[in-house]
């Protein structure tokens, strides 16, 4: 907070008995609050209205969420006799399977919880800088080949689970890592398009781009779902879950190549002349010169575009994919667990926080270390 | 002298007309002609194929079913619709409602991202954790899970019309959505109404007029009270001189809902709130770093001249922080349009809904997306191109 003067008092010298020489006043807490909560009398009023607002909301959603709640509970029956006064996290404790793994064959979920451990890994991979070569790709094919091994079966011994029977969290990453990780070369190809200096090549790219980004994603997942199959040869058909992904694809690719041409744009002329001098072609400057600074400089808007893609992924409960948001949204359509909504909703926002808030630090953190690094 | 002498440097031995694939020239037509090809090619695949298998399928193409009977009610609409209206009908309805919340959310959503984004500002420091909370909150959780979860609070947590609580004396908020009274509509309104749109006129030239006056001469001249005095005075003066004739259509509960009044159904509500409390949180990032742009020295050197606070914030660091606010503020406005299709899921009947239902019962798949993206694109283009319009007003202009 820059915008906040911490007071840079020393604390005092604490003579006998733990108070201070200038009293009560002089502690640094009480400076500190002085300066930054009681300043003056609009500022005391702020202060004095806004705790008790938020008092008064913690304790009413801690009496709720806590003290009251029904933690667990076989049935709903104990839930319908606290309505209004505690939660019913029973519903969670009861449904977590299903609103984790979906329809998943039940035996076989623990195969979709590694997955969820293999995609948290591959994040935290790519986040380390050790891994910011060559190294990435393969750890990356090695992953994702693993994760299909595991979701799909059919080999090694695992039953085969058709894609059909995907659900919950793992769908949900699924679909945004998938997504990304073939946006983005798309997405590379388009900012370079948008940038060149064909004109029918940057005709079409632009076109695709402020297309896709005038349309909402909805429109693009109908149009995987009803629109496709009508594209395609008779007698072929590929199924629901691909469709929407390639309409995911489609729509990051545009954002992303607008991520990725900002960088483009940042790099100094200078480079270009210099990788011309060198006798480089187009394909040598632009992928030893140009784009690996390109790409460094927008890893910060990169991963904001992934969170964004991230939440995103949610919508194809419209299309009836059943990913964490549908899952949790069908088992609240079960009668006997029907009226605990708001339970079902704050719980997997949770889910969906901690993946975002992680990745948003993270986002924050990289741009400062670039800015320092910029700066010095 | 020079120009010829650069001439006669410069001069290159004519170029051979030869094909070669080491000309530039003809490598970059040779690659274009491939892309285009290709990308044609690709097109004319997926086009033939559609039409074999719209003709398997007996579906006609063209937008003859717009003039169709569409046989489905509409839950609200801003114009009268009735099931025996046609599709086109229909989908100008939901261009309305689409149109409704956009318009209804991006003025809202700006009044409360500002606030909070001056609140993130704030000195006082419970004022600004407690917006900072707000924003982390709201930016890391998925639009659609939260108007799943205000749709939910508002029909199963809300009690029904019988216990509805009561706001304010006249408005309640139940199960059934938002209940207010309105007034009764009385001829004089109309009235009001010019009288509205005069003072608006005669704002803007008194502006214009104080603006001039104050080049000219330096004075200055109230115009903002002024302005807000005729827009607001005239219709009022109009109504008063009419003798105040205003009565309220009031609320009241009769048997199991509300009569009287109007209302704002529970997916409207769950749909503005949540497209409100979502695009707010950017929209104060946005307005923060917007301000934390203007330099320290700004504020320093504007109260050098003497001139007071406000009028600071409002001739020197408000014009210098638009700048760098409205380029992303303009893509939160397309957001908001963008994410209204959301209302599908909620059950709110915009134009994806009301497309949606149409291309379920004609199986005009290709003409109902169409129409879709024609309409955003539209609705995107526009609000663009005023915002474009509107960035270039306020640009810093350059010697």
């Amino acid at each position: 907070m820059t915008a906040n003067p911490t007071v840079q008092a020393k604390p005092q010298a604490l003579i006998d008995g733990g108070f201070p020489a200038g009293g009560l006043m002089s502690l640094p807490a009480v400076q500190w609050a002085r300066a930054n909560l009681f300043s003056n009398w609009i500022n005391t009023a702020v202060t004095l209205v806004f705790a008790y607002f938020i008092l008064k909301g913690l304790f009413g959603f801690l009496s709720w969420g806590v003290f009251n709640a029904i933690w667990s509970a076989p049935d709903s029956r104990l839930c319908r006799e606290a309505k209004g006064v505690g939660a019913c996290w029973a519903l969670i404790t009861e449904k977590y399977r299903f609103i984790l793994f979906g329809t998943y064959a039940y035996d076989e979920q623990w195969r979709p919880a590694i997955v969820i451990v293999i995609f948290i890994a591959l994040y935290v991979a790519s986040a380390m800088r050790r891994f910011w070569n060559r190294n990435l790709v393969f750890i990356w094919v090695g992953g994702l080949a693993l994760i299909g091994v595991l979701m799909w079966g059919g080999i090694l011994g695992l039953k085969y689970v058709e894609n059909e029977r995907w659900g919950g969290l793992p769908l949900t990453l699924s679909l945004a890592t998938f997504g990304i990780a073939f946006a983005f070369p798309l997405s590379i190809l388009l900012a370079l398009g948008r940038r060149s200096r064909l004109p029918a090549i940057k005709a079409m790219c632009v076109g695709y781009i402020e297309l896709i980004r005038g349309v909402p994603l909805i429109s693009l997942l109908f149009m995987a779902s009803v629109m496709f199959p009508l594209f395609l040869p008779e007698g072929v058909t590929f199924d629901k879950l691909l469709r929407a992904q390639v309409a995911i694809i489609m729509f990051t690719a545009a954002y992303l190549a607008e991520v990725v041409r900002g960088g483009l744009q940042a790099i100094p002329k200078g480079q270009f002349e210099a990788a011309d001098a060198l006798g480089l072609g187009y394909w040598q400057k632009t992928g030893m010169i140009i784009m690996p600074q390109a790409l460094r400089l927008v890893i910060p808007p990169l991963v904001n575009t992934f969170i964004g893609l991230f939440k995103d992924t949610s919508l194809v409960v419209i299309i009836g994919l059943f990913d964490l948001l549908n899952a949790v949204k069908a088992a609240i359509q079960e009668p006997q667990w029907r009226g605990f909504g708001v339970e079902a909703y704050i719980s997997v926002s949770i889910i969906y926080f901690i993946f975002c808030f992680a990745m948003s630090k993270y986002s924050q953190k990289i741009e400062a270390d670039f800015a320092q690094a910029r700066n010095r | 002298m020079a120009t010829n002498l650069q001439a006669t440097v410069r001069r290159r031995p004519p170029p051979t007309h030869r094909l070669s694939l080491n000309d530039p020239v003809v490598r970059a037509v040779i690659y274009q002609i491939v892309v285009v090809g290709g990308v044609l090619l690709l097109a004319w695949y997926l086009i033939h194929n559609t039409l074999a298998n719209l003709e398997t399928r007996k579906i006609a193409t063209g937008f003859a079913f717009l003039q169709r009977e569409a046989g489905f009610a509409i839950g609200e609409s801003l114009i009268e619709f009735a099931p025996a209206d046609t599709y086109l009908k229909a989908l100008i309805v939901g261009v309305l409602n689409t149109l409704r919340v956009a318009v209804v959310g991006i003025v809202l959503a700006t009044i409360l991202g500002t606030f909070l984004g001056i609140a993130r500002l704030s000195r006082n420091w419970l004022l600004a954790k407690a917006a900072s909370v707000y924003v982390e909150f709201m930016r890391n959780i998925p639009l659609l899970l939260q108007l799943f979860f205000w749709y939910v609070v508002i029909t199963e947590s809300l009690s029904g019309p019988r216990e509805a609580v009561n706001l304010m004396p006249g408005v309640y908020l139940s199960n059934r959505g938002f209940r207010f009274p309105t007034p009764v509509d009385h001829p004089v309104f109309s009235y009001m109404f010019v009288a509205l749109l005069l003072g608006v006129v005669a704002s803007i030239f008194v502006s214009r007029w104080a603006k001039r006056r104050q080049e000219a001469t330096g004075a200055q001249f109230p115009t903002i009270s002024a302005s807000i005095g005729l827009v607001l005075g005239l219709p009022l003066l109009v109504f008063l001189l009419a003798g105040a004739p205003l009565t309220m259509d009031w609320p009241t509960l009769r048997g199991f809902n509300f009569v009287g009044g109007a209302s704002l159904t529970p997916e409207f509500v769950a749909l503005l709130v949540g497209l409100v409390t979502y695009t707010a949180a950017f929209i104060a990032e946005i307005v923060r770093s917007g301000i934390l742009a203007v330099s320290k020295g700004q504020w320093e050197a504007a109260g050098a001249l003497g001139l007071r606070r406000s009028l600071i914030l409002r001739n020197v660091v408000l014009p210098q922080a638009m700048r760098v606010i409205v380029p992303p503020m303009t893509s939160q406005y397309l957001n908001i349009t963008k994410n209204s299709s959301l209302a599908v899921a909620i059950g709110y009947p915009d134009l994806v809904s009301i497309a949606n239902t149409t291309l379920n019962q004609t199986w005009q798949a290709i003409e109902g997306i169409a129409l879709i993206m024609a309409v955003y694109l539209t609705v995107s283009l526009s609000i663009s191109a005023f915002m474009n319009w509107y960035n270039k007003h306020i640009a810093l202009v350059e010697r």
